[in-house]
């Protein structure tokens, strides 16, 4: 998981920030697609990533939905899992502890029904060890706003972001977690940031349907559910420039649909500083660490010294001299 | 283990019959021990393909993985990756190893849809991405039980190499194989030649006995001190019936559409009684696939039972509009 790049490529500085602290990559997994880390473990390095992103954790545990639960569809997925998990106790029991013992940096999703709930869950987050920082899943399920989430409304993820970042460790960056399901995704992002978000991940997946021709009905026993992989990508790619272009001093972890090194190179070049890798997982158990080389290789053969260096550089100016700014 | 997108998963029994609500351990003592982990951490690699015959219905193939082969134990599983890789086809199918041996493992792979048949039409020296050994074995019984294996279509092949190995441990093995007719058979011979006595039953009656694998089941099942078996869902339910019924332990590999097969993605779940004695929802891939016959609620398979742990945090959640959340 460590080869060095071809001789003739001159190694690239791969150092990486999530809100101001710094990582060893980049690439980080997605909330959802790597459970918490530790099935993993037997596939590469989990040191060697920018973190595990864990499975959205809530207050307390949750069975997750009835099966199916899943189909294939063209380059992707559609999911409706319903958050299946320990709920906090379990996660501050059982995976972080065995994450750090590792020497594994978690950045931890939550998600929750109510602002309270995201605000309590920061605050028992404080001092458990290894947590990088906080990804604010607010595209889960939004009772108050009867069904609609607290990312479809500005207003509604200002105030979870502020409860967030004011219960949590101040050493804990906070990330708000964007879905792609609204009309303008920069008020939806700037309302975050000026709350107080440390940084923006982008996107969570789109609501999708899948119908079985066989028996005539929805395939998900949640009927809807969340559509991923390579075949979001562009849409994630242009959430990520639109807010990039709107906010660059935001840093954003984007993901929808990485698989590869130069799919990576896409989001740092549409603005995102760090990436996660989610769906592909399930194709390649090992793809964070083989996308993490691949992303250095890329770099290096574009002549980029630092990664930081091609984080928005699509956004340039046209009669910009690419060639005379990196060699 | 189910491969594609349109396995079924609401258990209904064969001919009318309906399964009673679960009654884990309900006056007959302790259920079965849950099956321990593997001994051995997967491995993930290109393997090539070095054999490929046909099977009745089936297609078997050998594939060249001496990391795989020489850690498998029966009732693991291999999960490959299909088309290439840059298919569109994302998820990895999960296959149940039917035999080892020489550093190589075959499988049976049914073609139903494009994905498995991608797989069926390898060739020998063609490669394939396969993780493995996946899931939990067998356990294997006290010197000197006997052992009645009941396979059902190309899920008897994951008995193989269990009746195989039961047989030179000294075991003496009773088989049962059926399937819908005669080309949806598997595993005939190999089961033939290790098992004593050996019944092969035929829904159509163009092989063997006319009927379901239960008549005989429920003619052997009190001469056996242990009952294996792999198929359908409503077979394992049957089978698992009669064997609980009868004070028989038994351990049955499930079949569920798994996207991973590694333990990351949650979709493929059923309601399993835990060794407290609470029912969750457990993963196919790395709870399972194998489980003690009378710890899977079959009769919940597809729904949410209220007694799940976590399921009274899910009514929040039955909004229509759950929908773009991390998995």
């Amino acid at each position: 998981m460590t080869t060095l790049p071809e001789v003739d490529v001159p190694s690239v500085d791969m150092q990486a920030s999530i809100g101001g602290v710094p990582v060893v990559s980049p690439v980080l997994t997605a909330s959802g697609c790597s459970s918490f880390g530790r099935e993993l473990d037997p596939f590469f390095d989990l040191t060697s990533i920018g973190a595990v992103v864990t499975k959205s954790v809530q207050l307390r545990p949750r069975s997750g939905r009835a099966t199916p639960r899943m189909a294939e569809t063209p380059s992707g997925m559609i999911n409706s899992i319903g958050l299946q998990g320990p709920g906090i106790d379990g996660l501050l029991a059982d995976e972080l502890p065995w994450l750090a013992e590792r020497g594994v940096r978690s950045f931890v999703s939550i998600a929750g029904a109510r602002t309270e709930d995201f605000a309590e869950l920061a605050s028992r987050l404080r001092g458990a060890p290894g947590v990088l920082g906080i990804e604010v899943n607010i595209s889960c399920p939004n009772v108050e706003s009867r069904g609609e989430v607290f990312a479809c409304n500005p207003d509604a993820s200002a105030a979870v972001v502020a409860a967030v970042r004011e219960a949590a460790d101040p050493a804990h960056p906070v990330y708000a977690k964007l879905t792609p399901d609204v009309t303008d995704i920069v008020s939806v992002a700037r309302a975050c940031a000026d709350a107080g978000a440390n940084g923006l991940s982008m996107i969570n997946t789109l609501l999708g349907l899948v119908i079985d021709p066989d028996t005539m009905r929805p395939v998900l026993g949640g009927v809807t559910g969340g559509l991923s992989g390579p075949a979001i990508r562009p849409v994630a790619l242009r959430c990520v420039w639109q807010v990039h272009a709107a906010l660059p001093n935001v840093p954003i972890l984007g993901m929808g649909g990485i698989r590869t090194g130069l799919d990576a190179l896409q989001f740092v070049l549409a603005g995102a500083g760090a990436v996660s890798v989610g769906t592909a997982v399930f194709n390649d158990p090992s793809a964070p660490a083989r996308i993490h080389e691949e992303l250095a290789e890329a770099l290096g053969e574009r002549g980029f010294g630092r990664l930081a260096d091609a984080v928005g550089y699509a956004h340039r100016a046209p009669d910009e001299d690419p060639s005379g700014r990196h060699r | 283990m189910s491969e594609e997108d349109s396995g079924t998963r609401v258990v209904q029994l064969p001919s009318g019959e309906r399964l009673l609500p679960p009654v884990p351990g309900a006056a007959r003592g302790p259920l079965g021990a849950p099956a321990p982990p593997a001994a051995h951490p997967p491995v993930q690699g290109v393997a090539v393909v070095v054999g490929s015959r046909p099977v009745s219905a089936y297609t078997e193939l050998t594939i060249e993985a001496p990391d795989i082969a020489e850690t498998a134990a029966p009732g693991q599983f291999v999960a490959f990756a299909v088309g290439g890789p840059t298919s569109a086809m994302l998820l990895r199918r999960s296959i149940a190893i039917a035999g080892v041996g020489e550093g190589r493992f075959s499988v049976v792979v049914s073609a139903r849809a494009a994905g498995s048949t991608w797989l069926a039409s390898r060739r020998p020296g063609d490669e394939v991405d396969v993780v493995g050994p996946l899931g939990r074995p067998f356990p294997l019984p006290p010197p000197g039980t006997p052992a009645l294996l009941v396979g059902g279509g190309y899920g008897a092949a994951a008995l193989v190499g269990l009746g195989g190995l039961l047989r030179s441990r000294g075991h003496e093995v009773a088989a049962v194989v059926g399937a819908g007719d005669e080309a949806r058979l598997c595993s005939v011979e190999d089961l033939a030649a290790v098992a004593a006595p050996f019944v092969v039953t035929t829904d159509d009656g163009s092989a063997g006995r006319t009927g379901r694998v239960t008549g005989p089941v429920a003619e052997l099942v009190g001469g056996a001190g242990v009952v294996y078996a792999c198929g359908p869902m409503p077979m394992l339910a049957a089978v698992a019936r009669l064997a609980t019924d009868r004070g028989v332990p038994s351990w049955v590999a499930v079949e569920e559409s798994m996207a991973c097969g590694v333990g990351v993605c949650m979709t493929c779940v059923l309601p399993v009684v835990g060794a407290d004695g609470r029912s969750r929802f457990a993963r196919s891939c790395t709870d399972g696939p194998v489980f003690a016959g009378d710890r899977v609620r079959f009769g919940d398979v597809g729904t949410l039972p209220a007694d799940l742990v976590g399921a009274d945090a899910m009514v929040l959640a039955h909004t229509p509009a759950e929908e773009g959340e991390t998995p």
